[in-house]
């Protein structure tokens, strides 16, 4: 674990106290976002993302797998975050720790609950077959902010995901003889298709520190944050997902505050977004 | 200079022989003839070839000046993180204090910055670290920056003359440690413009007349300022 030494709290709540941020941003400023889609090839959706020094590649990967027996019709997905030691100097290999499972899960919400993903079209023998969509998402370099980095990142993979019908096909005519349902399928979907998407929802994530309230923190201002929150809203500004981070607290205020200017950011990284993925 | 250009030797490169030279740091001897140890600047110096690491941890030697950070205060000692692979121990007979044992954290404590001494480094490569010396102290006020500790030679320059200029034109008090940790303090402004002249410095320091270049920088700055 790296300290932080305390005299670089007082600089940057200082530097807040005039209305300035070290990188002279302002408070409600994103540093500048580069996206890059189809960085893997083999994945079937993939991109990676920099928000300043902050780097993520995300991959989607689909497989045929067996539905959960409360949801008999629908595709099924799951997210996971790797933190490898390359990032920063403190992640460490071996299982995932809490941050790297609240990260994947912090993204895995704002996915899901935004229901971007159409899960009912995923279906292909109800109660039998389905699609199951995995996303990866690895760290490259960690320079704060990793929620908006890796859940843009995924979203970006999602959308430019196809479904890798061409690939899977052997093993869907071998499965033809026991579920006679996929032969429909095959006529209905003979090639690979993208992969039906509704609109997709932003995360915005803000940090506390002192008594202001900054977005898109950096490295620095995240070690020493009080409390973050990320809000995910969709284009309609609605809240779609909502996470609380640290030991602090916000006053009712400021959360509406922080969500007003995720939705104002959120807008902004969506229309980059659609601009990257040609929609 | 008098070497031409700055060649990079890559791990277990041949760079000479015993017989004409002697091994210096970052590399190795290895039947009668010495290999680069380390991805890094070839710097042959008298009769030692030496190889300058491009990255990399800070290597502590006796002697050098660095900024610490407390990590923990113990019964009789704190342990004190210098951007070296393991702490090193501060003991408090080597601080210019008073210290009643068990009340060291009433001195320093987690998260503070000192000033220090490199004082010991044995064979195990335990450091030892001192406050016993002039103008060492804890840090009150002002930023610390870390860059690459192979990359402070040059943020210092010739006999000091890039820190001098640096200095001058900005009004600001700076300590760099041979560690790799900068403390700046001064007004935000001029605080600022060191921050941005390091930054180049560290991305440029491969490069020959790198100190003329600042300065024209600086100089430059100033006048828009006025």
């Amino acid at each position: 674990m790296t300290i932080t030494p305390s005299i670089k709290r007082e600089y940057l709540s200082k530097l807040a106290s005039q209305g300035k941020r070290a990188d002279n941003r302002k408070f409600g400023d994103y540093r500048p976002i580069k996206i890059e889609i189809g960085y893997i090839p083999k994945a079937e959706g993939s991109a990676r993302v920099k928000i300043g020094n902050t780097q993520v590649v995300a991959g989607v990967k689909m497989d045929l797998g067996d539905p959960y027996p409360d949801t008999p019709d629908s595709g099924v997905m799951t997210t996971a975050a790797e933190m490898i030691p390359m990032a920063s100097p403190d992640f460490e290999s071996g299982p995932p720790r809490e941050d790297a499972i609240e990260l994947a899960r912090v993204v895995d919400r704002g996915i899901r609950e935004s229901e971007i993903i159409e899960v009912e079209k995923l279906c292909i023998v109800p109660g039998e077959k389905i699609w199951m969509i995995f996303i990866d998402i690895h760290i490259i370099d960690y320079d704060g902010n990793l929620f908006d980095a890796a859940s843009l990142a995924s979203l970006a993979a999602l959308m430019t995901a196809n479904v890798p019908i061409q690939r899977i096909k052997p093993m869907l005519e071998k499965l033809q003889e026991r579920y006679p349902e996929i032969g429909n399928y095959l006529k209905e979907h003979p090639d690979n298709y993208t992969l039906p998407l509704r609109e997709p929802p932003i995360s915005c994530t803000s940090a506390k520190f002192g008594n202001v309230i900054v977005m898109d923190p950096s490295l620095d201002e995240e070690e020493i944050a009080e409390a973050r929150l990320t809000v995910a809203t969709d284009e309609k500004g609605d809240i779609r997902a909502m996470q609380k981070g640290l030991n602090g607290s916000f006053t009712v205020d400021e959360i509406k505050k922080v969500i007003k200017a995720s939705i104002d950011n959120g807008k902004k990284i969506r229309e980059e977004l659609y601009k990257i993925v040609g929609k | 200079m008098t070497q031409e250009k700055r060649e990079i030797v890559i791990p277990s490169q041949f760079l000479g022989d015993t017989q004409q030279s002697k091994a210096g740091r970052g590399t190795f001897v290895e039947q009668g003839k010495i290999y680069s140890e380390i991805l890094g600047i070839l710097n042959k110096k008298s009769d030692f070839i030496n190889v300058v690491p491009i990255k990399g941890r800070y290597d502590p030697i006796e002697g050098d000046f660095v900024i610490g950070v407390v990590e923990e205060a113990m019964a009789s000692s704190w342990l004190v993180d210098i951007n070296a692979p393991y702490p090193a121990l501060l003991h408090v007979s080597e601080v210019p204090w008073d210290v009643e044992f068990g009340e060291t954290d009433r001195y320093l404590n987690h998260g503070d910055s000192v000033m220090a001494k490199v004082a010991t480094v044995d064979i195990e490569r335990k450091v030892n670290i001192t406050l016993k010396d002039r103008n060492l102290y804890k840090i009150n006020g002002g930023l610390i920056i870390t860059v690459e500790p192979s990359k402070v030679p040059r943020i210092i320059g010739k006999k000091g003359s890039m820190i001098t200029l640096l200095k001058k034109y900005t009004r600001c008090r700076i300590f760099v440690g041979q560690n790799g940790r900068i403390w700046i303090d001064g007004d935000d402004d001029n605080v600022a413009k060191v921050l941005h002249t390091i930054k180049k410095i560290e991305s440029e320091s491969l490069s020959f007349g790198l100190t003329n270049r600042i300065e024209n920088l600086l100089k430059n700055e100033t006048q828009d300022v006025q």
